[in-house]
């Protein structure tokens, strides 16, 4: 009996490069970029023993929060980082809605499609950090600065995903109220707005959320907010109160993150 | 036959009880906003706030033209910065994979105990960013580019498990099926049923996350991390403007070529 001349065995087809040669090429690369970027790691590993004690009592305060020592200046970052998130998105929102119209191809001349594109890759581009070192070397310290930050990166990220919206609204909606003869304005209002509105509503609702979390990075620049309560914490080696802020914010995430979803589904 | 001859109605966009329980929520929004805004502004010094549009020419004035001469020293913590981003995604998705199999709902080997567990990895990862874990690293480990690493690492286990457990939960059950019928162990069920259905999501995912940490890794150094944050935080401290401006350039080159690059390789995954 002779050796069948078929295979015998099946092997998985590869996913991504068919090629094999272009694979093994590829798989080699990937070998020498991490043995020349792990062998750029210095790591200074006394250090990072006599961390491991720090490390710990970092574990133990999220275990056992400390809440009360410091509890003034929990509560007042926290206030202001809740006001600085409403206020800023508010604002935000207020702005990025003329924007992301003014960047909607079907319904907005040319040249004000440009200009309105560029304000969101200006404010897309900057990260929220560098933003607020910016703000917080010209306003001052503190939640002005704070709060025109978050309106700045909102401004990017709901003029887009409004503008994107727009361009994919149902045209022949827009054809009938044009064709009863609407101004732009009514056009606006009647056959754009009610097809865009619940999604407005729920980008907004995660913006009030990332703002939240952004709220919390930015106060480290010295942008007020919990941030720099918690930024006080580990520079003091607090680590239960730390901990306990940590804590806070995460349980604020979960509850916006619950209900936001929850008033998105009522809502459409 | 009566013909109709006229309607009293007039057509409105809204029931009048709708158009006042819409005026109410907005006043109501109105009413929170300006409570909030004077909580906000109590501690502001305006003295500051009307002074911003000099201090703004000034910062202007000093930044250009960019000294680029400094660009030189910027290669090597540019390479850090990339290898941190890198590093620490892929440390990042080495951790997201276990916990997303864990939480999803068809693959979770306890709903009722494990699957809780990996949900609040998965949150609290997410809900704390790589600024803070960094700032926490430092702390912990000392400066330098591990604790970046795993700072990024940590804060890409909430991302990468999340919307990978979501493509877990949405695989075609047809496909399990057919392989459980031919008598799979549950290790070969996962890897011939449910593997081959997540891999475009999950390099679609792996990239974008890289992506966003690129972005990411480019601050960290600002708490001392290591990177091009480092350059920039001394370039800050030091007021020089010049410099400050060219790092900007050059972290807003980096982040525009790895958006495209991302974009790219998702374009030809998915």
């Amino acid at each position: 009996m002779s050796a069948p001349d078929y295979p015998t065995t099946w092997r998985r087809p590869p996913q991504i490069i068919r090629d094999r040669r272009w694979r093994i090429a590829f798989q080699i690369g990937i070998v020498v970029y991490l043995i020349l970027a792990i062998g750029s790691v210095e790591v200074n590993w006394a250090r990072v023993y006599t961390g491991l004690e720090r490390g710990q009592r970092f574990v133990l305060g999220f275990l056992q929060p400390d809440f009360d020592t410091r509890w003034r200046d929990i509560s007042r970052g926290l206030i202001e980082s809740l006001t600085m998130t409403l206020t800023s998105t508010v604002v935000g929102v207020a702005i990025s809605i003329p924007i992301g119209i003014g960047a909607a191809r079907n319904i907005a001349p040319r040249w004000i499609y440009y200009i309105c594109r560029g304000i969101i890759a200006v404010s897309r581009a900057l990260q929220e950090v560098i933003i607020a070192i910016f703000f917080v070397a010209m306003f001052g310290f503190g939640t002005f600065a704070g709060f025109l930050t978050l309106s700045f990166a909102t401004i990017g990220f709901i003029a887009k995903l409004l503008a994107d919206d727009i361009e994919e609204i149902d045209e022949a909606q827009a054809e009938a109220v044009r064709a009863t003869g609407a101004s732009w304005g009514q056009l606006l209002n009647y056959a754009v707005q009610p097809q865009v509105m619940p999604r407005l509503i729920g980008l907004s609702l995660y913006r009030l959320d990332i703002n939240f979390r952004e709220s919390a990075v930015i106060g480290i620049v010295g942008a007020g907010g919990i941030g720099a309560t918690l930024n006080t914490a580990i520079d003091r080696y607090e680590y239960d109160s730390a901990g306990a802020i940590l804590l806070i914010i995460i349980a604020i995430v979960m509850v916006a993150e619950y209900s936001s979803s929850y008033l998105r589904k009522f809502l459409q | 036959m009566t013909e109709i001859t006229h309607y009293s109605q007039v057509w409105s966009y809204r029931t009048t009880r709708g158009r006042l329980l819409l005026w109410g929520g907005w006043l109501a929004l109105v009413a929170l906003f300006v409570w909030c805004w004077q909580i906000m502004t109590e501690r502001t010094i305006w003295a500051f706030v009307y002074d911003a549009p000099r201090q703004a020419a000034d910062i202007g004035g000093r930044m250009v033209p960019p000294r680029w001469s400094y660009l030189n020293e910027l290669w090597v913590p540019l390479w850090d910065t990339l290898n941190m981003a890198t590093l620490g995604t892929l440390g990042g998705v080495i951790m997201a994979v276990p916990v997303a199999f864990l939480a999803a709902r068809n693959t979770t080997p306890s709903a009722l105990f494990l699957r809780p567990v990996a949900l609040f990895i998965i949150v609290a990862s997410r809900s704390i960013n790589s600024l803070i874990w960094a700032l926490l690293l430092v702390a912990i480990i000392g400066p330098g580019l591990l604790a970046g690493i795993v700072a990024i690492a940590l804060r890409s286990i909430g991302f990468i498990g999340k919307l990978l457990y979501e493509a877990i939960e949405e695989t075609d059950a047809s496909q399990i099926e057919a392989i459980e019928a031919t008598g799979a162990s549950g290790a070969q069920v996962l890897s011939y049923g449910i593997v081959p259905q997540i891999m475009p999501a999950f390099w679609g995912i792996t990239v974008f996350r890289w992506d966003i940490n690129i972005r990411e890794s480019a601050i960290l150094g600002l708490v001392g991390a290591g990177g091009i944050g480092l350059k920039l935080e001394a370039s800050l401290n030091t007021l020089a403007w010049s410099q400050v401006s060219v790092i900007l350039l050059l972290i807003l080159a980096t982040v525009v070529l790895s958006e495209w690059v991302s974009a790219r390789v998702r374009h030809a995954i998915i």
